[in-house]
């Protein structure tokens, strides 16, 4: 059973650890701010939810784990709002070219 | 993997993006790269267990210097486009190498004639520790053993904000910092803002509270406090106060207020100039800090708010 949920644990992080190294891809060789960040939004959502999975069966405490979940959330939150500055302000560049 | 290996190639990064910063021509990327230099190091801090370092080295040295250099670099690009860029002389070059070399081989000496084991006080902050009520070696250093550090501290962050306002022309003086944001009440940004905004300030109270025992502190609780603030104002949910205000004016000077009162207070009565009689100790510390975590949330706002610009 240990053995299990440990290969459980390692799955999940693989996973999100690929969704990292994918949104890292995209930021580097998407052509334009937009998709750059549409590639970085697979990194914060997926891949850091998939490790925080993956994170979850190995902490002591509930308090602990509900800690992990709030991190992710807040990742969520933070990183949209982020990006919806991000993208206005390219938005407003456009218009001045 | 093995934690030397690791620690080398933090080091190696480390060094790589602080030569980038130097030698890149585009004021952007130099800042960008800034701000990943700032993240590394806060990484090796967590490696090295100064948790409390790391945050203020994430949340000051990168983000918020981040943030007002991107402003710098904004600025220089709009007004001082065409300016001619005079190329430094030989001489001074030479001289500043020279400085630079010098500085570096100090460190480098000092450094290397550390001996077996490196000087330290933490046995003797951490025997203290009682006597302040505090749980966090680094907070009872900030705020009781090196205390007068902290209230000049205190004292230089509002120097800066008046430094940067004096700049204000004579009919913006008094007025509001930067431009009115314009931003859609119903849109996507407005959204996330409205829904972040009261779990932020309430994460940024956490960790004001909680630097007392565990790392955190009034310096990384309101610089989060801070951010939550300017999100709200980029968001358009709120207008950035003016600096006429009495309320803010109040706040931005609280801080040091209260500190320098304890400690005259503390002076009267025999004790020493903030030096904490151990019965009321914790109750004095919390109480200079939470004056200490509004001053300086108030404070990085107008600092990234920066010079008034309009009426208002």
């Amino acid at each position: 059973m240990n053995t299990l949920v440990t290969l459980a644990s390692a799955g999940a992080i693989t996973a999100g650890l690929f969704f990292f190294v994918a949104g890292t891809a995209g930021l580097l060789r998407f052509p334009d701010t937009l998709t750059r960040l549409h590639a970085l939004t697979k990194a914060d959502n997926l891949g850091l939810g998939l490790i925080v999975l993956g994170l979850l069966p190995q902490v002591d405490g509930v308090l602990m784990g509900l800690k992990l979940v709030a991190v992710w959330a807040l990742v969520l939150f933070a990183s949209a709002a982020v990006s919806q500055l991000i993208a206005r302000a390219s938005y407003r560049d456009r218009g001045r070219r | 993997m093995n934690p030397v290996v690791l620690d080398l190639g933090i080091a190696l990064l480390v060094v790589a993006i602080a030569a980038f910063v130097i030698f890149t021509r585009d004021a952007y990327a130099a800042v960008v790269a800034f701000v990943a230099y700032g993240l590394l190091v806060s990484l090796r801090w967590v490696m090295l267990h100064a948790v409390d370092v790391a945050m203020t080295e994430a949340a000051i040295g990168s983000g918020l210097t981040g943030v007002l250099l991107l402003g710098t670099a904004a600025r220089l690009r709009d007004e001082c486009a065409d300016a001619p860029t005079a190329r430094t002389g030989t001489g001074l070059r030479v001289v500043a190498g020279i400085v630079a070399l010098t500085v570096t081989g100090l460190l480098v000496a000092a450094v290397v004639g550390f001996g077996e084991t490196a000087p330290t006080l933490a046995p003797q902050a951490a025997a203290a520790l009682p006597a302040t009520g505090l749980g966090n070696p680094v907070t009872a250093v900030l705020i009781a053993y090196r205390a007068t550090d902290t209230l000049l501290e205190k004292v230089v962050l509002v120097l800066a904000l008046l430094g940067i306002w004096s700049l204000a022309a004579d009919d913006a003086w008094g007025g509001r910092p930067g431009r009115k944001q314009r931003a859609d009440p119903d849109g996507g940004l407005a959204y996330f803002a409205r829904r972040l905004v009261p779990v932020g300030v309430l994460v940024g109270l956490y960790v004001f509270w909680v630097g007392a025992n565990h790392p955190g502190g009034a310096f990384q609780g309101a610089t989060i406090l801070a951010a939550m603030w300017l999100l709200a104002m980029m968001a358009g949910l709120a207008d950035v106060p003016s600096i006429r205000e009495v309320r803010v004016r109040a706040v931005l000077v609280a801080g040091a207020a209260v500190f320098l009162a304890v400690g005259l207070a503390l002076l009267g009565l025999g004790d020493g100039f903030l030096a904490y009689p151990a019965a009321f100790a914790k109750a004095l510390i919390i109480g200079i800090e939470v004056a200490m975590t509004a001053t300086v949330a108030v404070t990085l706002v107008l600092l990234i708010a920066g010079t008034p610009e309009r009426r208002g």
